[in-house]
Formats: structure tokens, C-alpha cells, sequence
């Protein structure tokens, strides 16, 4: 076992991991943080996307050993005072989801995206959240969210 | 799934992760940026006992220049996808590094994968091994013994087999930097964006007085290992800029293009393949690189010097397709 200090969403956590943990495993068991999902076995489906230090990363391919010392924000951890970020309610007024497995992740993917690029194209948008697939929407109410939600970002910005 | 279990550590500085890469013995595994090696460990293909992490280790991440205008970029193992696509350096000196590195995977795997990782992987569908063997770049490798430095040629062995020995680490790559007016563009076939190359092709074409005075092409996925279209380079070379010596330069020198010795087994393999990959020798050492050498030669011919943004290649192969009309990926299923 290894010991681990990371904060996540905020507060501060410290515990044995047996280094072969995945993040993910981390967060939702130990942590009770089952807002971050798994939805593959391959890296592909970015359903458990998170923030490491500000970045998005695929938590079932981040060992929870690496994050020692990490700041994580995950899907949990996004809600401003009290209310929905706006991303998230992007996502809820354009029906950016269907079963909404892949929506944490599409989220946080999302903000990684704005973070870069506060204003991006229907196509940057597309190819900004390439590493996350959705297999019931087809997409279009996803990309409208998140078009939205970059608007409602920057208007949050100003 | 998860991984077996392994002993881990988390050196920080080179010394400290050649000691712990020695005492692990032969089953201990370099992890980089984790994006081929956790995601193999998972569905346990790999089950490495120790494991030592490079992520700590500062020195090996980050570029730098190295003497003046015929000096080097010197870039290294650590420095993160991302990274390597926002540098300043790379893009003047290199930009065909940023072009192809753009294309890879998603914006979550390049915040992990690193430079030295994709190429320490050997995978022949990755998309840097055919640019650091088209930019005839160097690798620098450390092991017990000190440090070697190993030439492009010599460093991709075959399928996912480098020149790296067990003990040794990919510590940083040198690219000599172009002198005269270059041009070069990465086009890059794939049928979903985040999925590996079905083929790519990388071109750096010097031009001098309306003629091309030297082509590199390096093909990735053509062979067990990048492959340089060296008949394709000879027949541009000299020849005056244009669609014609491109044409020349494709379809007719196929067969010269593929006709590459395989290389002798030797060094170790960096760990298993994504799953479900197949060696691509046999099955697919008939694809053809005409289309790419043509395209991207012209590309270059029509636009010398041009440095467009790196999606442009592969971008237009993905734009026109909306993102629900791709295929599910899978590691193994490109
Ligand atoms: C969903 C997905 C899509 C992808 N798509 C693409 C793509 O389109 N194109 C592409 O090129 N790649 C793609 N990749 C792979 C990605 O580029 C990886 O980052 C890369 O192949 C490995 O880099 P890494 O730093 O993650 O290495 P790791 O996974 O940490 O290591 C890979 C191998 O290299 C060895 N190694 C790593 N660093 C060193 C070193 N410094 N010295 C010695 N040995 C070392 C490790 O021991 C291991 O065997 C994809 C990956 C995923 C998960
Ligand atoms: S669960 Fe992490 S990418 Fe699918
Ligand atoms: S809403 Fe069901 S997977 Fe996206």
C-alpha cells in the first residue's frame, strides 16, 4: 500500500492505495465519488473524465498513486454557490443527454475545452471532445450545449 | 478490469529511475504518460512486477535549442502531447512535430501521453516514429553504462520493438534543425478522430530555385516499423516543383518504397500492442502510400514553407463526417 494526499473538489483526503488503483476506482469507492463513471476498458469512451491540476484526463487511466499531491475536481466538485455551472445547466435547458452516462464526462471535457478556447466552432467543438462518445444522442444537443455553455462561460467571465 | 498487482516507484531523478528500473529486473516497466501501458495493464496483456514512474522526474520534460541555426531542437521523453503541440520552438524550428502530435488521440490522452512515450512504444500506427525518422532525428538513451545516442534508423527494431535494452530509458530526442526554405505537412488517414492512422504519411521537402533539392518522407502503418519512402525521395530530389514530379514520385516507386529490409529482431518489446492489433508485416505491407506521398508532397510544392495549423490533414478527413456517423473505436479495432 502507498499513501496518497490529494484534494478532491475541494476538500483534502489521505489513504492507502495499493498502486494498481485507477483513479477512477479511487474516487468512486473510496471516495464515494460515483458522479465519475466507467464506461470502457480501453481509454476510448471518456465517460470518466476529471480534472488532474486543472486538465482533463481519463481517471481509468491516471493510477491514483500518480495523483498524489493533485488537485481533482470531478463532476461532483463543479457546482457554483450553491447552483448548477454552466456547463451543466447548458447540458440540462438543450437536452444534452439521453441516458446521460456519458454526460459527466462530456462536461468535464467540456470546461477542459472552454478553458482553451472560450468560443469554439461547431467543429472545434467536435474535435474538442473526440475522446468522449455518447452512444445515444447522436451528438447535436451535446455540441449545442456546450456551444452554449461556452457562452454562458465567458458572459460569467465578464 | 484492473491491473495486477506491482511494486511501484516514483523516482525523480534519471539515476534514481535507471536504479529502480535495475533493481526491478526484467519484468519492471517504464511508465510515461500511461495512455498505451495502464490501458494494456488493465486487460492484462502487461503485468509488469515493478513499475517506475517517470512523472517526477522534471529533467526529462520540457525543450530546448541546442547551438544556433544548425543546432537541435532537443525535446524531451516527458514533455506531454499537449505540451509538445503548444511550444514555441517546435513550431518554428519543427512544425511537422505539432501537426502530427495535434492528431493524436483526444485532448485527455495528450494532457498524459508524452513525446518520448509514444515513441519508446513503437507502435507503427502511432503518429511521431515516421516524423522523428522523416526529421532524422536522434535518440538520446540512458542505462547503467552511461548514455548512448542511437539515429532514428536504428531506433524503431520492428512491430513495437525498439533499440531501447531492458535497463535503458528514452531520455531525450535531438531534431537537427532544417536549414534553407522547408516545407512539411503531415496527412494522416484515419476512420474515427481519436483512433490510430490507418496510414499517414510525413513530408519535409526542401525547395531551392523552383526545384526540390531534398525530400524526406517518413509512412506510418506500412510496415512493422516507420518506414522511409526512399524511392519517393530520390525521385523528387533535383526534380522541379511541381504536380508532375509529384505524380512521378508516388504510384511508380511503390514497390521501391516498401521494399525495406525487415529488420533483425533485437532490444525488447515495450510491452503488448493495443489490444487486438495484429503485426502489420504481412496483411498490410501491400497498402499503398501513393495517395499519401502524393497528397502530401503536393501540399508542400503548392504551399512551400506554409505552416498550417496541425488539424489541417487529418482534420479534413474528419470534418466532413460528423462525429456520430463514426465508428465505435476500440484499442484493437482500427
Ligand atoms: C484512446 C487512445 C487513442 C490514441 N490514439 C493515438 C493516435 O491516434 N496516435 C498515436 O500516435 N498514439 C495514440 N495513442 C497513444 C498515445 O499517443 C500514447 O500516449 C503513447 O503511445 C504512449 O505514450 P505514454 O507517454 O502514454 O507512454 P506509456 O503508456 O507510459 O508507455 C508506453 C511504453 O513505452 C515505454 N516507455 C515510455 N517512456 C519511456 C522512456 N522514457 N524510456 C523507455 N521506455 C519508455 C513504457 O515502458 C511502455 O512500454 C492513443 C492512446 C489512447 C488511450
Ligand atoms: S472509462 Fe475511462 S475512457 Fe472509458
Ligand atoms: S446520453 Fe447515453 S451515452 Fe450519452
Amino acid at each position: 500500500m502507498t499513501q496518497i494526499s490529494v484534494r478532491v473538489d475541494g476538500a483534502s483526503y489521505t489513504d492507502e492505495v495499493e498502486p494498481r488503483t485507477l483513479l477512477v476506482h479511487y474516487l468512486r469507492e473510496q471516495l464515494g465519488k460515483v458522479g465519475t463513471v466507467v464506461g470502457c476498458d480501453t481509454s476510448n469512451c471518456g465517460a470518466c473524465t476529471v480534472h488532474l491540476d486543472g486538465e482533463a484526463v481519463k481517471s481509468c487511466t491516471v493510477l491514483a498513486v500518480q495523483a498524489d499531491g493533485s488537485e481533482v475536481t470531478t463532476i461532483e466538485g463543479i457546482a457554483q454557490n450553491g447552483g448548477l455551472h454552466p456547463m451543466q445547466k447548458a447540458f440540462h435547458e438543450l437536452h444534452g443527454l439521453q441516458c446521460g452516462y456519458c454526460t459527466p464526462g462530456m462536461i468535464m471535457a467540456s470546461i477542459d475545452l472552454v478553458g482553451d478556447n472560450p468560443d469554439p466552432s461547431e467543429h472545434e467543438v467536435r474535435e474538442g471532445i473526440e475522446g468522449n462518445l455518447c452512444r445515444c444522442t447522436g451528438y447535436q444537443n451535446i455540441v449545442r450545449a456546450v456551444q452554449q455553455g461556452a457562452a454562458e462561460m465567458r458572459g460569467a467571465q465578464q | 478490469m484492473i491491473p495486477a498487482a506491482f511494486d511501484y516507484a516514483r523516482p525523480t531523478t534519471v539515476d534514481e529511475a535507471l536504479q529502480a528500473l535495475a533493481a526491478g529486473g526484467e519484468d519492471a516497466k517504464v511508465l510515461a504518460g500511461g495512455q498505451s501501458l495502464i490501458p494494456v495493464m488493465r486487460l492484462r496483456l502487461a503485468a509488469p512486477s515493478m513499475v517506475v514512474d517517470l512523472t517526477r522526474v522534471t529533467e526529462l520534460r520540457g525543450v530546448r535549442e541546442e547551438g544556433g541555426d544548425d543546432g537541435a531542437l532537443v525535446i524531451g521523453a516527458m514533455t506531454t502531447h499537449s505540451d509538445v503541440v503548444s511550444d514555441p520552438l517546435i513550431a518554428q524550428h519543427a512544425p511537422l512535430i505539432a501537426q502530427a502530435t495535434e492528431t493524436v488521440a483526444d485532448r485527455q490522452v495528450r494532457h498524459r501521453g508524452t513525446f518520448g512515450g509514444a515513441l519508446a512504444h513503437a507502435d507503427p500506427a502511432g503518429d511521431l516514429p515516421a516524423v522523428a525518422l522523416a526529421l532524422d532525428a536522434e535518440f538520446v538513451l540512458a542505462g547503467p553504462g552511461g548514455r548512448r545516442t542511437v539515429p532514428a534508423r536504428e531506433f524503431f527494431v520492428d512491430y513495437l520493438t525498439t533499440a531501447l535494452a531492458e535497463d535503458e530509458l528514452l531520455v531525450e530526442v535531438r531534431v537537427p534543425k532544417l536549414a534553407g526554405q522547408w516545407g512539411m505537412h503531415y496527412e494522416k488517414f484515419n476512420r474515427v478522430a481519436q483512433a490510430w492512422s490507418i496510414v499517414a504519411v510525413a513530408a519535409a521537402v526542401r525547395r531551392e530555385d523552383g526545384h526540390i533539392a531534398e525530400a524526406r518522407i517518413g509512412l506510418t502503418n506500412m510496415g512493422p516499423t516507420p518506414l522511409r519512402a526512399t524511392a519517393s525521395e530520390q525521385a523528387l530530389a533535383g526534380a522541379v516543383a511541381g504536380a508532375d514530379a509529384v505524380a512521378e514520385a508516388g504510384p511508380a516507386r511503390r514497390r521501391g518504397n516498401l521494399a525495406q529490409r525487415r529488420p533483425q529482431r533485437q532490444g525488447r518489446l515495450p510491452c503488448a500492442s493495443r489490444p487486438g492489433a495484429h503485426p502489420p508485416g504481412g496483411q498490410r505491407s501491400g497498402r499503398s502510400p501513393d495517395v499519401g506521398v502524393s497528397r502530401a508532397t503536393r501540399e508542400l510544392v503548392h504551399r512551400p514553407g506554409s505552416r498550417r495549423r496541425g488539424v489541417a490533414g487529418a482534420a479534413r478527413h474528419r470534418a466532413d463526417r460528423p462525429l456520430h456517423a463514426r465508428r465505435r473505436p476500440g484499442l484493437g479495432h482500427r
